[in-house]
């Protein structure tokens, strides 16, 4: 009856294959020299890259000055990382007093094991990890501002990449779960939440988030009696979340309409209500489906973090611009500068969407 | 079908009634009039051309439509716009579709856990086992931890009817269950549908498998544009039809 048990091994020996299609050798021979085109567009990529790296690495390590304590010093005419000694705190942590950086460092340490909760299966002492990870954002925020025994820092000493972070980390915390209520909202069957849902989503898309972070700054200041005052950086933190999560919303919703009507009749009739059969159907195929989207705009909304340069917040590309203006190394750190702001958004962006691939490989249930 | 035939359920005590029932799609009438009375352990099967509302006669009873007029009676419920009552009957009524509707991001073995953790509040480890109960029953134990992705549709469809059957339900409703299976599957669902049978559940099924209609059927229902044109025992229903059209569709679908 099963026919999936029939053994087929009796009619021939299976045999290990060919030795030049397996292994490093038939790597090679299948990925980079099969057929002609792909073998010249192989020398070719050969070529360039020998153009590129040789001189790239030259100019930032090889013949780079290391030491010195003003632009000037900088000799040779490979790149000036003199300024790396004196600078690089500021280029983290912006103008959060020194004898606190600890705290910084301390709130990024725990958000490791807060975010392995989050992301990574079959680890020990799990539930209690998940709500470790719920109560990461205020433990973090308590770290940062003070208060409680702690020392208070107001949130116009952060800058540097630590205020990339913060914006960041808080805009895909939360509009994950805002851009989920607003997609379903936006099928929802009642007509106001959905009224509700299409008017804030097209409003947020149609305007450009510098737009947006203008508004918060300085025109929401004058709707609001003049002794009442939102913290700088939340107002900031609130846009670029409600920003992003216009954008989840459409993605996600994209999500929810590839998941086939019979998944909701299932549901249904099985006597699973209406949040309940979201929660445990629907959303974690729709979800999974919308991975590659769902990363596009957390990536985007890091990325999107730079533009608080504009309201005067100094970010890491913030503290870039104020050492290119610095008297001592002018003209000296312009490349330098933004190179080291690079590395520091790629290795997060790249990390972000590693764990993607990742996370879609361990969700694929047609797996044999 | 070489299975001896089950016995004819008592009729004692009427499970669904349906009175003047009229439901439109739109402007299309796709349900006229309809009455039907099932008893319980009754197996009523539904045939008729397609387009003639028998799905959708079905799915009345759950409410996976919504009708407009007349009456839905299930167990003593009445389907109205009460989401208690729905609840209610949804979780007397177990339900096969054409095409499974299997959780595809879940095992066989928690596809069939699921309600029972969620609506029943049953705990895991005897939700579990009693899952395990029903995969034996539909002679797929051993797939319990795969996903729907890796098994067969015949596999899959015996999933589904063991993951109705989860929640201990007082009747069953089957919607072309065997359609969407190659020929080598089908006869494996209607196995486990014919010992379901047995076990004295009360079941409505769409179905144009007429072998199987023959072997359980306590009576066929023959539809055509959105009305019940031929009620009777298998029997009768097959050896002399009484109406044109079901003389009609009987020689189309019986032809080959």
């Amino acid at each position: 009856m099963n026919t999936t048990d029939i053994n087929y091994s009796k009619t021939g020996k299976s045999r290990p294959p060919p030795a030049n299609t397996v292994g490093l050798i038939g790597w090679v021979r299948t990925n980079l020299f099969n057929g002609l085109l792909n073998t010249c567009l192989t020398f070719i990529s050969c070529y360039l890259l020998w153009l590129i790296i040789p001189p790239l690495l030259d100019w930032a390590i090889f013949n780079a000055d290391f030491t010195g304590n003003v632009g000037r010093e900088c000799t040779t005419d490979g790149a000036c990382w003199a300024w790396l000694d004196q600078r690089i705190e500021q280029f983290l942590y912006g103008f959060y007093p020194a004898g606190s950086y600890w705290r910084v460092n301390l709130a990024i340490l725990l958000l490791f094991p807060a975010l392995a909760y989050v992301l990574f299966e079959n680890l020990p002492f799990s539930n209690y990890g998940r709500w470790y990870s719920l109560a990461y954002p205020f433990l973090a925020a308590f770290l940062l501002v003070g208060g409680f025994g702690l020392e208070g820092i107001t949130t116009d000493k952060f800058g540097g990449f630590m205020l990339n972070l913060v914006a960041g980390l808080s805009g895909i915390i939360f509009s994950l779960p805002i851009g989920i209520l607003l997609a379903l909202g936006r099928r929802s069957k009642l007509p106001a939440v959905r009224l509700l849902s299409v008017t804030f989503i097209e409003f947020i898309r149609g305007v450009p988030l510098i737009t947006l972070l203008f508004v918060a700054i300085i025109i929401l200041q004058l709707f609001l009696p003049p002794n009442v005052s939102v913290d700088q950086l939340v107002r900031v933190m609130i846009m670029i979340t409600l920003f992003a999560s216009a954008y989840m919303a459409e993605v996600i919703r994209g999500g929810l309409q590839a998941i086939p009507n019979g998944q909701y009749e299932a549901a249904q009739a099985m006597g699973l209500g209406y949040w309940q059969s979201m929660r445990l159907i629907i959303l974690p195929q729709a979800l999974k489906i919308s991975i590659p989207g769902i990363v596009n705009t957390f990536i985007g909304l890091f990325k999107d973090t730079t533009l608080v340069i504009i309201i005067g917040l100094f970010d890491i590309l913030g503290q870039a611009r104020v050492l290119q203006t610095n008297p001592d190394w002018m003209g000296k750190v312009d490349h330098e500068t933004y190179l080291l702001a690079a590395i520091f958004f790629f290795v997060i962006c790249f990390s972000i969407s590693r764990y993607s691939i990742n996370l879609e490989k361990r969700l694929d249930t047609n797996r044999d | 079908m070489a299975e001896p035939k089950t016995s004819k359920s008592n009729v004692d005590q009427n499970v669904i009634e349906i009175t003047a029932l009229n439901k439109w799609f739109g402007n299309f009438h796709v349900l006229q009039d309809i009455n039907l009375t099932v008893s319980q352990g009754e197996k009523i099967i539904i045939c008729g051309p397609s387009g003639s509302g028998k799905s959708t006669l079905i799915r009345c009873i759950n409410r996976l439509e919504e009708h407009q007029e007349g009456k839905v009676v299930v167990n003593g419920t009445e389907l109205s716009h009460d989401l208690k009552d729905i609840d209610a009957v949804r979780s007397e009524v177990g339900m096969v579709f054409q095409s499974f509707n299997l959780f595809p991001h879940l095992t066989a073995l928690d596809n069939c856990t699921l309600a029972l953790i969620w609506v029943r509040k049953t705990p895991k480890a005897d939700a579990e086992a009693l899952a395990m109960e029903y995969l034996e029953r539909v002679k797929i134990p051993e797939q319990a931890h795969k996903y729907p992705g890796q098994l067969s549709g015949g596999q899959q469809q015996r999933v589904a009817i063991a993951r109705s059957l989860c929640m201990n339900p007082k009747i069953m409703l089957f919607d072309e269950p065997t359609s969407a299976l190659d020929p080598e599957m089908i006869k494996e669902v209607l196995d486990t549908m014919i010992e379901l049978a047995e076990t004295g559940m009360t079941m409505l099924c769409v179905t144009h498998e007429m072998g199987f209609a023959k072997t359980i059927a306590d009576r066929v229902i023959f539809m055509d544009e959105g009305r019940i044109v031929e009620e009777n025992e298998p029997e009768k229903f097959f050896a002399n039809p009484e109406h044109e059209r079901t003389k009609l569709f009987l020689s189309q679908i019986l032809a080959h």
